[in-house]
């Protein structure tokens, strides 16, 4: 199934990743070119088959759903790039989505 | 034992020389530096390690000198030099992925992994490059420039955990930690001429692997011999409550299948004090007609094509000849579903990544890119500048599969194909086949830039894929040489039975000596 140049752009929005023209021509073919070689799945009757979507054995363990101290080296401060009075500073979400908006 | 011959030791002769107080930490240490130097592990020349702290590691290996004066227990890796794929959190060194997104991003927490190498008196020296996110089969995708194999510098060391390959080639470190998804660790050791073992899903704690694909992620463990990838995986292996799909199921030593025996049914009195070092592990007696007496390799077809290179079908009909002489009968088998998964595994893995990578936005982790034209731009440029081409292409690849109008045809189809290339492991390991033997790979390291075709490249992995997509050990030993480069050979075994794959592999790296490397 070939990919067109509207879904490579498409699903590259939804990924959040920006692709230029030039680049959206070339993944164009080189995914058109991948998921011709998946064609091959289609000719296998799977209609009896299970779907496998982890190898573990015997299904996922739960634990007690107790609350430990986070298992990490050092304060909060050593790693995280910006904090005031505990919290974590990360961009401004709200301003961010809408440039225009004014930073009250 | 003598430090001089460092890059000939192994992990077990280095351990019990600490132990015994024969050999000193910081002497190791150093000589596990100078040879990195010596070799030309650097940047601009093999470019096996992203991070090294030399300083550190001596401090580390002086405090152990103090611990051994003392008399205290300093584990069965007392003094080992090891060397760590860069997605791997470790606390004190950078954790990259091979990435421009994570930047020198540190881990504010270590991966259970490491802290038990560390716990059984393990010294980790470097974290080592690999393809970006662990994207690839020839380290060529690290942010950071391909790594070379040091048997040809022109050459590939494979990947994606091609720089712990290379450290263990070189010389650097007799054990490396790497991880799996698709044949990562197996196809570079084979490529590097050194063992790489990929263990069953579940046996070896994810916590602090850096998530590609979750449900075929492993950590492994490459070594200069057999003995050094079983040491290194016991040492690793067992429950983690830190990670949830990890199995509780007990660990052998893995070392005592090199005596040539069944697992040991019951504990022999003894074994604890093995698992820590207090108590040697029996040397094991030379190959004979007895050594896998019992145990039935089964050879599948669909592993020895007729286009598969002459020479590597001569180096794996020697290693079965071998296997017959020590006692084993070699049956045809066939695991039918096996040439599907290359494609199964290109649905099933980018899905996952595409997931998994949605972490690495600029707000969370490492770079941010903010040109300041709204968040989704951010996102946008961050992820577009910090990833590079092969991990943007699977992205795109997993976002596509898992899209509407398409989730049916690719990823639910794929699901479907897992389950029957799973069946055919299960079929021949409960028809009495005790160990499957294949080429790692169909051909050996090729020139770096030689292969541009995204999917040509990914048809590196199609001997060792199918392990990881049945969730089965299987174990990469050197079988040879070919144009002077060598040649792997590999053993898969049931889920949970790495004992019989490490008997296997012992017996075969014993019969074939120096051979195995010629």
């Amino acid at each position: 199934m070939a990919v067109s140049r509207e879904d490579v752009l498409h699903i590259a929005d939804l990924a959040r990743l920006g692709v230029d023209a030039a680049r959206a021509d070339a993944l164009t073919k080189e995914l058109s070119a991948i998921l011709e070689h998946m064609e091959v799945l289609s000719q296998v009757d799977t209609t009896q088959v299970a779907l496998t979507a982890g190898v573990g054995s015997g299904g996922t363990p739960l634990r007690p759903d107790e609350r430990e101290a986070p298992m990490m080296e050092g304060t909060l401060e050593s790693f995280a790039p910006s904090m005031r009075d505990g919290f974590f500073i990360v961009p401004r979400l709200a301003t961010h989505e809408d440039p225009t908006e004014s930073s009250a | 034992m003598n430090v001089e011959n460092f890059a000939t030791l192994g992990a077990a002769a280095i351990a019990s020389s600490v132990r015994a107080g024969q050999a000193s930490p910081s002497e190791i240490v150093r000589a596990s530096f100078d040879r990195a130097r010596e070799i030309g592990a650097g940047k601009d020349e093999l470019n096996i390690f992203l991070h090294a702290d030399r300083e550190a590691s001596e401090e580390e290996a002086h405090s152990m000198e103090k611990r051994v004066e003392s008399a205290a227990d300093v584990g069965v890796l007392a003094g080992v030099p090891i060397a760590i794929k860069d997605n791997i959190a470790s606390l004190g060194l950078p954790t990259t992925c091979g990435s421009r997104i994570l930047g020198d991003y540190v881990s504010p927490f270590e991966a259970t992994a490491i802290t038990r190498l560390r716990a059984n008196g393990a010294i980790i020296v470097a974290k080592t490059n690999m393809d970006e996110f662990a994207m690839g089969s020839s380290t060529e995708n690290s942010a950071f420039g391909p790594t070379r194999n040091p048997h040809d510098i022109r050459c590939v060391p494979g990947g994606s955990s091609g720089g712990s390959a290379a450290a263990v080639a070189a010389g650097i470190t007799p054990i490396a930690l790497g991880s799996e998804t698709g044949g990562s660790v197996r196809q570079p050791a084979a490529f590097c001429g050194v063992v790489g073992v990929k263990p069953t899903y579940g046996r070896v704690s994810r916590y602090g692997l850096v998530a590609f694909a979750s449900s075929l992620d492993q950590i492994g463990v490459v070594g200069r011999t057999v003995d050094d990838a079983a040491l290194g995986l016991e040492s690793i292996a067992g429950f983690d409550r830190m990670d949830s799909t990890s199995s509780d199921a007990d660990v052998p030593i893995y070392r005592l299948s090199a005596l040539g025996k069944p697992a040991p049914e019951a504990r022999a009195p003894d074994t604890d004090a093995m698992r820590i070092g207090r108590s040697p592990v029996p040397q094991p007696p030379p190959p004979s007609s007895k050594t896998l007496e019992g145990i039935v390799i089964g050879k599948p077809k669909e592993y020895f094509p007729d286009s598969l290179d002459a020479s590597i079908r001569d180096l794996c009909e020697r290693a079965l000849d071998r296997f017959r002489s020590m006692g084993a009968t070699v049956r045809d088998i066939s695991l039918p579903r096996s040439p599907l998964a290359i494609p199964v595994y290109y649905i099933l893995a980018p899905a996952e990544a595409s997931s998994n990578l949605a972490r690495f936005d600029g707000v969370r982790y490492g770079l941010r890119i903010d040109n300041g034209k709204g968040l989704k731009a951010m996102y946008e440029a961050t992820r577009s500048q910090g990833f590079g081409p092969e991990v943007t292409r699977r992205i795109l690849l997993g976002t596509y599969v898992l899209s509407a109008g398409y989730y049916d045809a690719y990823y639910k189809k794929a699901q479907a194909v897992r389950t029957l290339i799973a069946d055919d492991f299960r079929a021949v390991f409960t028809s009495g086949v005790n160990a499957i033997f294949t080429p790692t790979t169909p051909t050996p390291a090729f020139p770096v830039g030689a292969i541009s075709d995204p999917y040509e490249m990914y048809l590196n992995d199609i001997f060792t894929v199918t392990a990881n997509l049945a969730g089965v050990p299987a174990i990469s030993v050197p079988i040879g040489r070919m144009r002077r480069l060598p040649v792997g050979g590999q053993i898969i075994t049931a889920h949970f039975d790495e004992y019989t794959m490490f008997r296997v592999a012992y017996a075969l790296e014993a019969s074939l000596g120096k051979e195995a490397h010629q």
